[in-house]
């Protein structure tokens, strides 16, 4: 079943265009949201929410990046596959704006509590663990690193899903009680995971 | 029963209360055409209630008769009444912080029936009148310090917790007191549904033991800056137990039980290992996902007016030290 009937194709123009506007909504929205926290127009607690916006924005764009080559292969719309590697180094932006965001404003640049909040309290050790991952995938994706890299490109970056798993985890565990959001983003990435499963295992018995 | 004991501050005239800047603020933001912006990558941001375009009609509180103790109050910075009625933990309206803003406004407080019973000779029963005017209002600047790290200054009006008790006459064999919240789905969405009750079993219950109730500093709060409170506050009748973590100043009670048990208390049945009966603020024992050694200030302004700072023993509330000798603090936590 295909929902367009011609494939998707999109001009040197309009792709320029598009990342364009995507630069600007996604780094716009940082930006109007600090702008808010600091003239207290986020809440309360202008720190937490800096934080959950971060954290929640990050893992947002993370569904939306694994979104792409479902959406460029069944539309068919393969241009779409232009934007995935900006989504996901955003992904890696956003969590970066999260991790510092709890070092300068939540813990207030006490290093010793960051490194001991760090190693002691598994779920933000889970959340280092991603963004660790995050960051070794945002280094090696230019394109001239991936072809020095060849067929181990492909076996690095299939732990895009090890961070999904960990970044949900991390979500979860960081909740007073279960029975929240996380549930849904639970589900929403089992559905986008499990069709996979069977391409993913074939992929990794390939590169063996 | 009760002890002897010393304020730990003293209260200073140096006190500014704007209440303007919440309702001001939000026609600010309208103009500038945030308003509605809430939620595309943020989803949950915990901004939501600020930025809501529906005004739903609020929660009218009205004005209270009340003297002011000044030697039970702090005079640290207070903090502003629009973010103390919009940054609440009260899972019967929704996890999010914001949630009870949102959802409350239109709770029920008159009629009202509060109930004291159990193991006392004279059980009494409260009219939302009698709550309001059967004690004369204190008002009292606590500060208030969550498990999750946070605190703030309040300017809390109400009646010690003592006179109630005392007034029900308990017998020599009641060793503690339960409290339990408003059991009703109807009006309150986190008891219909437990994904935004956060699966709690409710009612919500908490308690204390009889000597930490007598204490003086153990509040009945009917009223916030000078008004009644709000439903996200826990109208129309909550307690305040300073030197505890916000959790077991439980909101919106309808009875109070005196009993030779310790209470099973919400939090506690939940997650043992998380949140113990006593709940005494202790920098020195941390929870098992963040430290408590200090603590984030909500006060006002924005981003980078934010200070942490050192979370003392008992909220910094040293008078109550002597209800806790020879107990192992770390084990009692
Ligand atoms: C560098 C390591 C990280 C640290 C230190 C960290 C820290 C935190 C903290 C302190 C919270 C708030 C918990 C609370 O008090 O409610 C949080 C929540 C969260 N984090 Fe992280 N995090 C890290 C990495 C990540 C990564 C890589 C992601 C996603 C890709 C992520 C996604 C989230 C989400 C979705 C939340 C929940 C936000 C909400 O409750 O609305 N975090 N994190």
């Amino acid at each position: 079943m295909k929902l367009l009937n011609k494939p998707l194709k999109l001009s040197a123009l309009q792709i320029r265009l598009t990342k364009t506007l995507l630069h600007l909504l996604i780094l716009g929205w940082v930006i109007i949201t600090f702008y808010q926290s600091v003239t207290d127009n986020l809440g309360a607690d202008p720190v937490k929410a800096l934080i959950h916006f971060s954290g929640i924005g990050a893992l947002n764009l993370l569904l939306i990046t694994l979104l792409i080559s479902p959406a460029a292969r069944y539309l068919p719309a393969p241009a779409l596959m232009r934007f995935r590697r900006m989504l996901g180094i955003y992904v890696f932006v956003y969590a970066v704006i999260h991790l510092l965001t709890y070092i300068s404003f939540e813990l207030q640049f006490d290093w010793s509590l960051v490194v001991s909040e760090i190693i002691k309290r598994p779920y933000i050790t889970v959340g280092m663990v991603a963004l660790l991952l995050l960051t070794a995938l945002t280094a090696t994706s230019p394109n001239k690193v991936r072809q020095r890299l060849g067929k181990r490109w492909q076996r690095l970056h299939n732990s895009i899903y090890l961070v999904v798993f960990l970044a949900l985890l991390h979500f979860s565990w960081s909740r007073k009680t279960g029975l929240q959001e996380p549930l849904i983003y639970w589900f929403i990435a089992l559905l986008i995971v499990l069709p996979r499963l069977q391409t993913l295992k074939q992929r990794v018995t390939r590169s063996r | 029963m009760t002890k002897r004991f010393k304020p730990s501050q003293r209260f200073k005239s140096s006190e500014i209360t704007d209440e303007a800047v919440f309702s001001s603020r939000r026609s600010v933001l309208k103009s500038m055409g945030f308003v509605g912006a809430g939620a595309l990558l943020s989803g949950s941001a915990a901004a939501r209630g600020w930025f809501d375009d529906d005004d739903k009609p609020a929660f009218k509180a009205r004005p209270l008769d009340f003297t002011r103790n000044n030697s039970l109050s702090t005079d640290e910075t207070m903090t502003p009444y629009a973010k103390v009625t919009s940054y609440n933990n009260f899972y019967e309206f929704g996890t999010s912080k914001d949630d009870p803003v949102e959802n409350a406004q239109d709770f029920q407080v008159d009629p009202w029936s509060l109930k004291i019973d159990g193991m006392v000779r004279n059980p009494i029963t409260l009219s939302y009148d009698d709550i309001l005017n059967k004690f004369p209002l204190e008002e009292r600047v606590y500060r208030l310090r969550c498990v999750e790290a946070w605190s703030m200054v309040i300017p809390w009006l109400g009646f010690e917790l003592n006179k109630l008790i005392k007034l029900a006459d308990p017998l020599g064999s009641a060793k503690y007191v339960a409290f339990k919240t408003l059991f009703d789905p109807k009006q309150m969405p986190g008891q219909r549904n437990p994904f935004m009750g956060g699966g709690i079993d409710y009612p919500y219950v908490e308690g204390l033991r009889l000597d930490e109730a007598m204490h003086p500093l153990s509040l009945m709060s009917v009223g916030v800056y000078g008004k009644t409170l709000p439903p996200q506050n826990g109208a129309p009748i909550r307690l305040v137990v300073p030197w505890k973590y916000g959790f077991k100043s439980i909101k919106s009670v309808v009875r109070i039980t005196l009993t030779d048990q310790e209470p099973l208390t919400t939090w506690n049945r939940l997650a043992a290992h998380e949140y113990g009966f006593y709940a005494n603020v202790n920098p020195d024992v941390a929870h098992p996902r963040w430290s408590q050694a200090s603590e984030r200030r909500i006060t006002k302004g924005g981003l980078f007016s934010q200070n942490r700072i050192d979370t003392e023993r008992f909220n910094g509330y040293q008078e109550v030290a002597p209800l806790y000798n020879n107990m192992d603090l770390t084990r009692y936590y």
